[in-house]
């Protein structure tokens, strides 16, 4: 029933040979679309994907470079940070040895203060002990007079002779004593 | 019992091949006569025209949505086919041509699906013709351009052939490389597009006999008209795949062409 149906008609129409017009309209269509494409559109198109790779690509080198300048920051501070500790232990150490040494020189002048303040005292001492001495021996000569006056009833105070016995009494003593202490 | 004629009005209209060549419109009987195919064909030539300068009018770096879908498209035709098959280099020198081709043979064959322009303007031998030709002189253009008289040498006398094979080889190569790449190019698109149409116009027509014939005298084979008419929608979608299959392939083959033609040696 539908082969019957199927009236394909078949005129002097052959697909296969072009008219003039259809050839014609073909080349100016494609002309003309041609036109436009190779003007505007290729040139923008590359355009802006050259601009967008390159937005990238720079984006890319930005971010390298900021990494590169933290980088470069950070070993700075390392090194920074490094020299501060090494110049911190440095100054450590000055200190320490400033430290020492002016606790020895503090030492020093004490012992020195010391051992004046100890000479001056026994030079003092000596001194006293000189002057004692020599009242002493006034001292003691007229009390060995007076003593001897009583014995034996004379005044022997202004007898010469009475004197320089004292003396000559006084000085064996002092002999006898320095002899005791020389030994 | 069910009406077969062809002139009377709700008759079976077959597909025929005098679609493909409807009364002239303007200018009738000059080289500039324009049918309804030559119309469309100018139509789709304007929209494309449009289209595209809108489209690559404002590129910015960040893509709006409507350049991110855009530049799909162009991206699609520029990498995967144009810098895919002929490097970056050699690409950007035929990009312009090939492009073209591309967006006017899919914008061409779409028109077999869209309602009320019904027939692809590529469904009538001119456009393939003329682009299978703009093909043929491109990659002859870039032969002779890089290899001079050698293109033809290498085209012909293949090396690495034994001399006596040339006998054999050397007329299928220059019928293959010159006579049957123009002409199959030109084919291929030309009758899947005519092919396609003709089915179209069979499922539909057929599926308005059996509804508004058939079915309207109380025939209930006229219920068969559901049949043909998901058949329609079906062939309908396939169309459109062919229609963007058919533009690749055209593209893709004008590209690699032009490779081998810029191959030092075959």
């Amino acid at each position: 029933m539908l082969p019957a149906a199927l009236d394909v008609r078949t005129e002097d129409v052959n697909p296969l040979i072009p008219a003039p017009y259809d050839i014609l309209w073909s080349a100016v269509i494609f002309v003309a679309l041609l036109i436009v494409v190779a003007v505007y559109v290729v040139p923008r198109l590359n355009k802006a994907l050259d601009a967008r790779s390159a937005a990238i690509e720079g984006g890319l080198k930005k971010a390298e470079e900021a990494q590169a300048a933290a980088a470069a920051a950070r070993d700075e501070y390392n090194a920074q940070l490094a020299e501060a500790r090494a110049e911190a232990a440095r100054i450590r150490e000055q200190a320490r040895s400033d430290g020492q040494a002016i606790l020895a020189e503090l030492k020093e002048q004490a012992q020195i203060e010391a051992a004046r303040v100890t000479a001056s005292a026994q030079a003092q001492i000596e001194a006293e002990r000189a002057a004692a001495l020599v009242s002493l021996r006034a001292e003691v000569g007229s009390l060995a007079l007076d003593l001897a006056s009583g014995v034996i009833g004379e005044t022997l105070s202004d007898d010469k002779k009475a004197k320089s016995l004292v003396d000559r009494f006084l000085a064996d003593l002092e002999a006898d004593e320095k002899a005791k202490a020389g030994k | 019992m069910v009406r077969f004629t062809d002139d009377t009005d709700g008759g079976f209209h077959g597909p025929s091949l005098e679609e493909f060549f409807p009364p002239a419109i303007f200018f009738e009987g000059t080289p500039f006569e324009l049918n309804r195919i030559m119309l469309i064909r100018i139509l789709v030539t304007i929209l494309l025209i449009v289209w595209l300068v809108i489209a690559t009018r404002r590129m910015r770096i960040v893509p709006t949505r409507f350049q991110a879908a855009n530049e799909f498209l162009l991206g699609f035709v520029r990498n995967n086919i144009v810098v895919e098959t002929l490097g970056e280099k050699d690409g950007k020198r035929f990009m312009a041509p090939l492009m073209t081709m591309f967006f006017l043979i899919l914008g061409l064959n779409l028109t077999g699906v869209i309602p009320f322009l019904n027939i692809a303007g590529t469904s009538v031998i001119g456009t393939p013709l003329v682009l299978a030709i703009v093909s043929y002189v491109m990659f002859i253009y870039a032969g002779i351009k890089k290899n001079g008289g050698r293109f033809f040498k290498n085209s012909l006398f293949p090396s690495g052939v034994p001399w006596f094979l040339y006998i054999i080889v050397t007329p299928i190569e220059l019928i293959s490389t010159f006579v049957l790449r123009p002409v199959t190019l030109t084919l291929r698109l030309l009758m899947n597009m005519v092919a396609g149409h003709m089915l179209l116009v069979l499922c539909f027509s057929a599926t308005q006999f059996f509804f508004f014939t058939v079915l309207a005298d109380g025939n209930l084979i006229g219920l068969l008209g559901i049949g043909s008419f998901a058949f329609g929608a079906v062939f309908t979608l396939f169309e459109l795949l062919v229609a963007v299959l058919q533009a690749y392939v055209f593209t893709f083959l004008a590209a690699v062409y032009i490779q081998l033609a810029l191959a030092d040696e075959h």
